[in-house]
């Protein structure tokens, strides 16, 4: 049951909906870059795991979606996904600061950035935590007749916990209008995906809930983009969860700090030959859509954004001693 | 207009109600309805212990089975809950919570905090709890302390049918993850019920019978083997004040507090094991607030601080009852500094 997607480009898309493409690819690279960066400074509090390198899989399935009817969980390396959503960018270097202007005011941080307005139900620290509440916003969107999806992007750690599986049983069960988005870069954490994933491919797994698995190049959008609007396309007539595994790589370490001494040097081959943005710009360019100049000028747009976010994230408040204990039930 | 029905019937007709109120409340669990995808009736059990019988031929969409998969479905109910839905999910038993907790604690309990706010979970979680039908270890333990310790969540331990009734219609109207906690001896229990809807509020102790002499707090069924002793304590002129909490989280300390003031000994009634329990929590409550007060040490009666066994004898040994209640009461009036 098991397919592989090839890249088919720029189908279908016209000219504004490729430079939203790769603005947002290129706004979640240079967020993640100035992130790695800011980070060595010490000046950002607790864990932050980089996205880099996997934008074509945030970009391209959830360029799919709608930002009212259709949601999506994510994982603790989520800023790709939220971007990608519609979150916005200068609220979400705020919440990684720990400010009040933040997403969630400071509270969450970069593992739990959320915009529920936008259907994003959190960046989620616990791997495997999102599959079953996806269930439920799917559910939700089928008991409601809107046609919204539910999207579960989890990685390939994330495939082995009993809460991903269980999930995909319930969504072929309930006929959801669900999309599992597994998210294999090759690792979960240090342990390499080709050891940790019993049976070889995760897409594999999709025959044993009866619904289709795919297959698909992480550093190609357009491949990308191609499958989920197959999946997002069944989801909403009716025809049940598929489950998409997107095989790419992750430029930096699980977290900032890791000395990733357990890689190799795939990472300098994968920017050099691989890259998402690169081969976006090549494929646009080739085909004569897009000219280098547009694509220039949204860089140049993204570093602006980028800059301000930092700036205006650092100049921002602190919480004080009564944002402690607002927004939940206190007793006692 | 009040009859007499059991806290099975409370419950069904909470649900009922609520249901026809409002459409965004649904019902999801094992064997909820019962019987999906078999040749017989469509819900031929409404729950394993029948609380969810008749729903889905009203609401047919709106009542679902699922499979054995309590992480899929209760987090499918958090889900729905953050896109505009009042979820009902049944985890069967209590003990159970062991295969979905992260779906509750991580998930449900920390989103309107985590999100700064802009997150409501309406999702109440029905669990049966408590020892006494011989179920042995695994479907028998008395776990609310374990979910009261959690910032987030809301905890609701009705002793009767109806508080269960009022306060399951709170439950589902509620905007925060609620644990509703349904002693599994009790549904049969009777006792008049209005047959109007209702609500209990949130941290509002019953006081249940009034007394000068010792406070005695009970929760969930422990609550009528203190009106028990209570009973049997006047007889030799005691009089007890026995306080039901009614929910754990929100804690209606206050009430507490006050009965101390007056009466200046305590008695805590517990199913659960002692330690890090409602026991040990309430007591720790009153000695900090109502130390000047205390006459007597505080007594706990709780379960022993071990797994529920399966022999009758010993399960029946572990389930404190009205003649622990009385020792205590009598060891705490007794006190001689």
């Amino acid at each position: 049951m098991t397919e592989t997607f090839t890249s088919r480009p720029a189908a279908g898309l016209d000219d504004k909906s490729l430079l939203r493409a790769y603005r947002t690819m290129r706004t979640i690279r240079d967020f993640e870059e100035r992130l790695h960066d800011e980070f060595a400074t010490g000046e950002i509090p607790g864990f932050v795991h980089l996205y880099a390198g996997e934008e074509a899989s945030a970009t391209g399935v959830c360029s799919n979606l709608d930002d009212d009817r259709d949601s999506i969980s994510s994982t603790h390396r989520g800023h790709g996904h939220c971007i990608a959503k519609g979150v916005d960018v200068k609220e979400m270097m705020a919440e990684i600061y720990g400010r009040t202007t933040g997403s969630c005011h400071g509270k969450g941080g970069s593992m739990h950035i959320a915009d529920l307005s936008k259907g994003m139900l959190g960046a989620n620290g616990i791997v495997g935590g999102g599959p079953p509440l996806i269930c439920g916003t799917a559910l939700a969107a089928k008991l409601r007749g809107d046609g919204g999806v539910g999207v579960a992007f989890f990685g390939d750690g994330g495939s082995n916990q009993g809460t991903t599986l269980e999930s995909l049983n319930l969504a072929s069960v309930w006929n959801l209008p669900a999309v599992f988005v597994a998210e294999n870069n090759g690792y979960a954490e240090a342990t390499s995906a080709a050891w940790s994933v019993g049976g070889g491919d995760i897409a594999n797994r999709a025959a044993a809930f009866g619904m289709p698995g795919v297959i698909v190049d992480g550093f190609d959008f357009f491949a990308v983009h191609e499958a989920a609007a197959q999946a997002v396309e069944r989801a909403r007539n009716g025809g049940g969860p598929t489950l998409i595994e997107v095989k790419l790589t992750r430029y930096y370490g699980h977290f900032e700090g890791d000395q990733q001494t357990y890689r190799s040097t795939e990472v300098a081959e994968a920017r050099e030959k691989l890259d998402c943005l690169k081969r976006f710009r090549r494929t646009v360019t080739g085909s004569g859509q897009l000219t280098d100049g547009q694509l220039d000028q949204v860089d140049a747009e993204v570093a602006r954004l980028i800059d301000e976010a930092v700036e205006e994230a650092k100049a921002a408040p602190q919480p004080t001693r009564a944002d402690l204990d607002t927004d939940v039930y206190i007793s006692y | 207009m009040a009859r007499t029905i059991s806290y099975r019937e409370a419950l069904n007709e909470a649900l009922m109600q609520e249901m026809e109120r409002d459409a965004s409340v649904i019902v999801m669990g094992e064997d909820n309805a019962g019987g999906a995808g078999a040749p017989g009736e469509p819900d031929a059990w409404g729950g394993v212990l029948g609380v969810t019988k008749g729903l889905y031929g009203k609401f047919p969409g709106r009542v679902l089975d699922t499979p054995i998969s309590e992480s899929a479905f209760v987090g499918a109910a958090v889900g729905a809950a953050t896109r505009g839905f009042r979820p009902v999910a049944e985890l069967m038993f209590i003990d159970f919570m062991g295969v979905c907790f992260d779906q509750i604690f991580n998930q449900a309990a920390k989103f309107r905090y985590m999100f700064g706010g802009k997150a409501v979970t309406p999702v109440v979680i029905r669990a049966m709890y408590g020892a006494g039908l011989r179920a042995a270890a695994q479907h028998s333990q008395a776990l609310y302390p374990l979910f009261t310790n959690i910032p987030g969540l809301k905890v609701v331990i009705p002793s009767s049918p109806y508080e269960a009734k009022g306060l399951m219609i709170q439950s589902i109207r509620d905007d925060d993850p609620v644990i509703f906690c349904e002693h599994k001896a009790m549904y049969d229990t009777t006792g008049e019920v209005p047959a109007e809807s209702y609500t209990i509020p949130f941290g509002e102790a019953n006081v249940v019978r009034e007394g000068d002499d010792v406070t005695i707090v009970a929760f969930g069924r422990m609550v009528s083997v203190a009106a028990q002793a209570a009973d049997e304590l006047a007889k030799s002129g005691v009089g007890c004040e026995v306080i039901d909490p009614r929910t754990t989280s929100p804690l209606d300390a206050d009430t507490i507090i006050e009965s101390v003031a007056n009466t200046g000994r305590l008695v805590v009634v517990d199913e659960s094991t002692p330690r890090c329990s409602m026991a040990s929590d309430v007591s720790s409550l009153v000695a900090k607030e109502a130390f000047g007060s205390l006459r007597a040490p505080i007594e706990m009666v709780t379960a022993p601080h071990t797994p529920v066994p399966f022999s009758p004898v010993l399960e029946d040994l572990y389930v404190p009852d009205a003649q622990r209640v009385v020792n205590a009461v009598k060891t705490v009036t007794g006190w001689e500094r």
